[in-house]
């Protein structure tokens, strides 16, 4: 390896639809970067707030939530509930000093593996761009 | 307290282990805390990967297990059921999926093989919070409801009825019969497309399983496999069934008789506002044509038809009704709609006389048709010079990108009733000739031999030159761009979803695949199921399909929906969200939140509580509750704490 | 039976705490019978060198108040921790870096910056800023370090029972000071508050809830039996631990979020996002946006008192 930086990103991908996509895109043998791991939720309903403070807590530089399309959610409007979120989350990511390209909420259905690679891709490249998020530590003081 | 977890690499052959150095990742979970044995193995699924498995939990005494493999889509069941049979729940396992996510979609190995650790990684840290879940069961309906009334679904509700169990046929139309009931012959061995179909239909009728309902749509499903709750409008016939003997004197009397263009002949003919939908339509019942009929749309009419109806069946003040309905399983067969050639000025459709569609066509050749059967022009004449086109609106990154599959035969068909009923040329354009199934590629021979023109290369345009239609083409064999004069021209249309899929995919909670149809579990191995248990698909609304297909795939789904039946229960994912009254504050936040409303508030404990049984385990609740008084079974903020912290610590 | 040696102290703190413990009236004359007070800077004198004198464990009790802000702050706890038995992390600024904490949104630049030079009535033409250390005649002179960060007191020395509240009701002292007294002690850890959210104790009526913006108190004539959300007030009660007796929405305010998060939440902010988000009655991205902006301030509503103590704790260093 280089001494390129590789962003860790996470995943936090619904099971019906986004996840079974990212399968999708694997079953089709499309390459995309090594850089995001998935956590499977049933819905992106379930996705608390928390989870994604919590992923850049423990050093992601990037996380992506990803659901059904608005009107395909396998829970009638869990995702719709995610999209409701992500407006205020991402105004207080903003106030932490998280920027808006380290935090995505996409659709991606069941059938969009190719789409799956590319916002992967693209999303790895923009946070590439922009370096490593470092929540660093204060004083040692404890 | 301490676990004892198992950890489990597997190579799939060369799947996994040609980008992934299994052995190390093994080696690294191998000296993480609470791992207790790591191995690398073959093949974890196959039996003695199994087998592996439960040998270590009955002999080093597991007590959590983690198979970083294929996708958990795949085979977590498989490991589930290993982990029972070994004696520990089958929830106590945690899958890291090493393959779909991972190994297949990176060609580095460096970055494949820290990816499968990451995931590895996080999939011990989750297990560790894993608690054991037990799986409810509960009973069945024995009925199933088939949407849809043309061949797939005809099929399929005849299979399931012959089995014993009670079928609702749903049909939007006033008849059954679908696109099929619309054909003249069959290929290959063009049988007539009523001949084979009536009997079956008539079948529907008599058989006492089978409760038909026509001109009614699903507008609403709630529940779960084995137990769904449908709603069902049924529209206004304004003829009373039962009172109906399908005479047709109404449809002489009316007074608009020969005004309405008729849907069953492609708008080749005329009917009247109470009509008869096609002579073997089952039931065998007239219909009001709510839009046309001036006694419904103006409130003024002599009700020539109610006067001539000696059996006095009109009821001009029939209501829609709402049916309610229970059902264990669904089976989808709505079928696909015919795509619009006036989408594509270059056809001419619309624009000159004689230009067909490939259903226009089918009527035409009909003996029952519009012309009794004889091919004819607009002023009566017989073309001497016909073109079929083929892909009209399919295999084109304009309009569809999916191939059709029915079209190249049809158009050998079309093709072969021209020859037998004209002395006509006839001229085949097509971009590949694909005659696949079986006695296919015969007929299609047989057809070469009658002296068909076929002309490789899409027929680009449809033009007048000098009053004289013509077709404009390249012909790639020849290497020359060609204008052909012809009389006719029929279009041979894609198979298209139907307008309204993507409201129907609401109702039913099945997803859609690229192409707009619906999606199945698996592209081949599971063509029939949905990601919804219970739901299956039939026919065309799964991807185009020719009849012999859409027949298999009817009976195919009438077998999974007896399977249901024939369990007699089914169980239900234990992943539901509970409140712990000792948090909940009662602040209601939630109650509104849960997509099924299965979220109640107590009003004399002042706490919310979930019905399980409602409770489809979406976990939305959890991340509304503000107190941290919903818990979500087997997504526990824990466990998915866990998990991040895995696939982030380095 | 001999007094019990009590202290009260403060660090970075506007000295409310000690203002609601003299608030007990004349309660506070039970507490004077059963202890000697022996370091309480509000209200006798002490010095460094009186506490450090002091053998280990020979306070019983120290009620300590403040968030660390500094490193003077530091070494007071951990002397403080040292030579109690028992360290009560009293109040939102010990328990969750309170007010104070609101600080870990800028840097220490920033906030240097701001109350030595850009301030409204700062006129500090040569840019001077204070330093830890000056050399003057005399001879050397030093401050303490300001820290980078504002820390929780359990964040830097162990903390055996914590009160929240800005400040703790008189009550919550009460029960703590008989508790200590009785000898009757809840175990190690344990918050002297309500388990459950404030809304248990609040008397307004809830319903399902939905709300269409996000409004001020002063933009809506508040109905006093109705949920404040349910009028588009953001009120933290929801996400905040109980056990006040919602003197806040009883008297037509929304619940600050002081007393910090019940015990099984992991982040105030984030379980106020999730809820207060998922309620807004529209599914329209634009609209989404337009109504989530009305909130000015998200993250200092959000984590008003808890910002020091949540996930995150401070906003990412280096882009403050």
């Amino acid at each position: 390896m280089t001494g390129r930086f590789e962003p860790n990103i996470v995943g936090i991908l619904c099971n019906w639809c986004s996840y079974t996509g990212a399968d999708l895109a694997g079953v089709a043998r499309i390459k995309y970067p090594a850089n995001i791991k998935i956590v499977r939720v049933m819905c992106t309903g379930r996705v608390d707030p928390a989870f994604v403070l919590k992923a850049f807590k423990e050093g992601a530089d990037g996380v992506l939530v990803s659901g059904c399309h608005p009107g395909s959610c396998h829970y009638v409007d869990g995702n719709i509930k995610m999209m409701r979120r992500e407006p205020l989350l991402s105004a207080m990511l903003e106030q932490l000093g998280i920027e808006g390209t380290r935090f995505k909420l996409v659709w991606v259905s069941a059938s969009e593996g190719e789409r799956f690679a590319k916002i992967v891709a693209e999303m790895t490249e923009e946070i590439r761009r922009l370096g490593p998020l470092t929540i660093k530590e204060g004083e040692q003081v404890g | 307290m301490q676990e004892k977890i198992g950890v489990y690499i597997c190579h799939c052959g060369s799947n996994i282990a040609a980008t992934v150095d299994v052995e190390r990742v093994a080696k690294e979970a191998g000296g993480w805390d609470q791992v207790a044995v790591a191995r690398d193995y073959k093949y974890m699924c196959s039996d003695p990967g199994q087998e592996l498995i439960k040998k270590d939990i009955r002999e080093l005494g597991l007590s959590r297990v983690v198979v970083a493999a294929c996708s958990p889509r795949m085979h977590e069941p498989t490991f589930r059921r290993a982990l029972e049979q070994a004696g520990i729940n089958g929830y106590l396992l945690e899958m890291a999926n090493i393959r779909e996510q991972c190994s297949w979609i990176s060609m580095d190995d460096h970055a494949s093989t820290a990816k499968a650790i990451s995931l590895t990684r996080a999939a011990v840290r989750r297990v560790v919070h894993h608690r054991p879940i037990h799986e409810r069961e509960v009973p069945v309906n024995n009925a199933t409801m088939v949407v849809g009334g043309g061949i797939s679904g005809i099929q399929a509700a005849l299979q399931i009825a012959q089995a014993g169990y009670p079928v609702y046929l749903i049909e939007r139309e006033p008849s059954i019969g679908g696109h099929m009931a619309k054909f003249d012959k069959t290929f290959p061995t063009m049988d007539c497309a009523a001949c084979i179909l009536t009997p079956k239909m008539v079948s529907v009728n008599q058989d006492p399983n089978i409760k038909l309902l026509t001109c009614s749509e699903v507008v609403h499903v709630d529940g779960y496999v084995g137990n769904f709750k449908v709603k069902v409008k049924k529209r206004p016939r304004y003829v009373e069934e039962h009172l109906c003997t399908g005479c047709g004197d109404c449809e002489s009397a009316c007074i608009l008789k020969g005004k309405i263009l008729s849907e069953f002949d492609m708008g080749l003919s005329k009917r009247s506002a109470a009509y008869i939908p096609f002579p073997q339509a089952v039931p065998l019942k007239a219909v009001i044509d709510a839009k046309n009929c001036l006694m419904l749309t103006k409130g003024k009419c002599s009700k020539a038809c109610a006067k001539a109806c000696q059996r006095e069946a009109i009821n001009f003040s029939q209501q829609e009704e709402v049916i309610d309905l229970e059902v264990g399983s669904i089976i989808l067969a709505t079928g696909y709609d015919l795509f619009d050639p006036t989408q594509g000025p270059q056809w001419g459709y619309g624009t000159y006389d004689n230009v067909l569609t490939g259903l226009q066509f089918e009527r035409m050749t009909n003996a029952s048709g519009p012309t009794q059967g004889k091919i004819l022009m607009k002023d009566g004449r017989e073309p001497r010079r016909v073109a079929i086109m083929h892909c009209i609106g399919s295999r084109d990154e304009n309009y569809h990108k999916h191939c059709s599959r029915v079209c190249c035969m049809s158009s050998v068909k079309f093709a072969h009733l021209v020859k037998e009923k004209l002395d006509a040329e006839v001229y085949e354009f097509y971009i590949d000739m694909r005659t696949f199934g079986k006695q296919y590629e015969e007929f299609y021979n047989r057809v070469q031999e009658e002296g068909v023109n076929f002309i490789r290369g899409k027929a680009a345009e449809v033009t007048e030159i000098d009053g004289q239609l013509t077709v404009r083409a390249e012909d790639t064999l020849l290497g020359a761009y060609r204008e052909i004069p012809v009389d006719m021209v029929i279009l041979n249309t894609a198979l298209v979803p139907r307008h309204d899929t993507d409201k129907v995919s609401q109702i039913f909670g099945v997803s859609r695949s690229a192409d707009g149809f619906f999606l199945e579990s698996h592209i081949k191995l599971d063509p029939v199921t949905t990601t919804t248990d219970g739901i299956h698909l039939a026919g065309c609304c799964q991807s185009p399909k020719d009849i012999p297909d859409s027949v298999a795939q009817g009976s195919a789904a009438a077998a999974q929906s007896l399977a249901v039946i024939a369990t007699g229960k089914v169980k239900i994912s234990p992943i539901t969200a509970s409140i712990d009254q000792e948090f909940c504050a009662g602040c209601k936040m939630c109650i509104g939140g849960c997509p099924f409303k299965a979220i109640t508030f107590n009003e004399d404990a002042k706490v919310s509580t979930v019905n399980q049984a409602v409770c489809k385990g979406c976990g939305t609740c959890g991340a509304i509750c503000p107190s941290g008084a919903i818990a979500i079974a087997h997504f526990s903020d824990q466990q998915i704490f866990a998990q991040i912290e895995g696939v982030c610590s380095q | 039976m001999a007094k019990l040696k009590l202290a009260v102290y403060w660090t970075a703190a506007c000295g409310g705490c000690d203002v609601a413990i003299l608030d007990m009236n004349e309660r506070i004359m039970a507490v004077g019978d059963a202890c000697d007070i022996v370091l309480w800077p509000l209200a006798a004198d002490g010095k460094y060198h009186h506490v450090e004198g002091m053998p280990d464990h020979s306070i019983d009790v120290c009620l300590f108040h403040g968030a660390i802000r500094n490193s003077e702050n530091l070494a007071m706890a951990r002397l403080l921790r040292e030579k109690s038995n028992i360290l009560v992390s009293f109040g939102s600024c010990a328990s969750l870096g309170g007010i104070p904490g609101l600080a870990n949104f800028y840097s220490r630049e920033e906030i240097f910056r701001r109350a030595y030079m850009e301030s409204e009535s700062t006129v500090n033409r040569e840019g001077v800023f204070p330093q830890q250390s000056v050399a003057v005649p005399e001879g050397e002179l030093t401050l303490p370090e300001f820290f980078d960060t504002v820390y929780t007191l359990a964040q830097v020395v162990p903390v055996d029972y914590f009160i929240p509240g800005c400040p703790p009701t008189t009550d919550q002292i009460w029960t703590a000071v008989q508790a200590v007294v009785s000898g009757n002690l809840p175990p190690r850890k344990t918050v002297i508050a309500g388990r459950k959210s404030l809304c248990d104790e609040c008397p307004r009526v809830k319903e399902e809830k939905k709300i269409q913006s996000f409004k001020r108190p002063f933009e809506v004539m508040v109905d006093p039996a109705k949920c404040l959300i349910e009028q588009g007030i953001v009120c933290c009660g929801p996400a905040t631990r109980g056990g006040c007796g919602a003197r806040c929405t009883k008297a037509n305010m929304p619940c600050r979020g002081c007393f910090g998060p019940p015990d099984q939440i992991a982040d105030q902010g984030a379980k106020l996002v999730g809820a207060l988000a998922s309620i807004i009655d529209s599914q329209d991205p634009q609209e989404l946006r337009k109504i989530s902006h009305l909130l000015a301030d998200p993250a200092g509503i959000f984590y008003r008192f808890s910002l020091a103590d949540s996930l995150l704790k401070h906003k990412r260093k280096e882009v403050c």
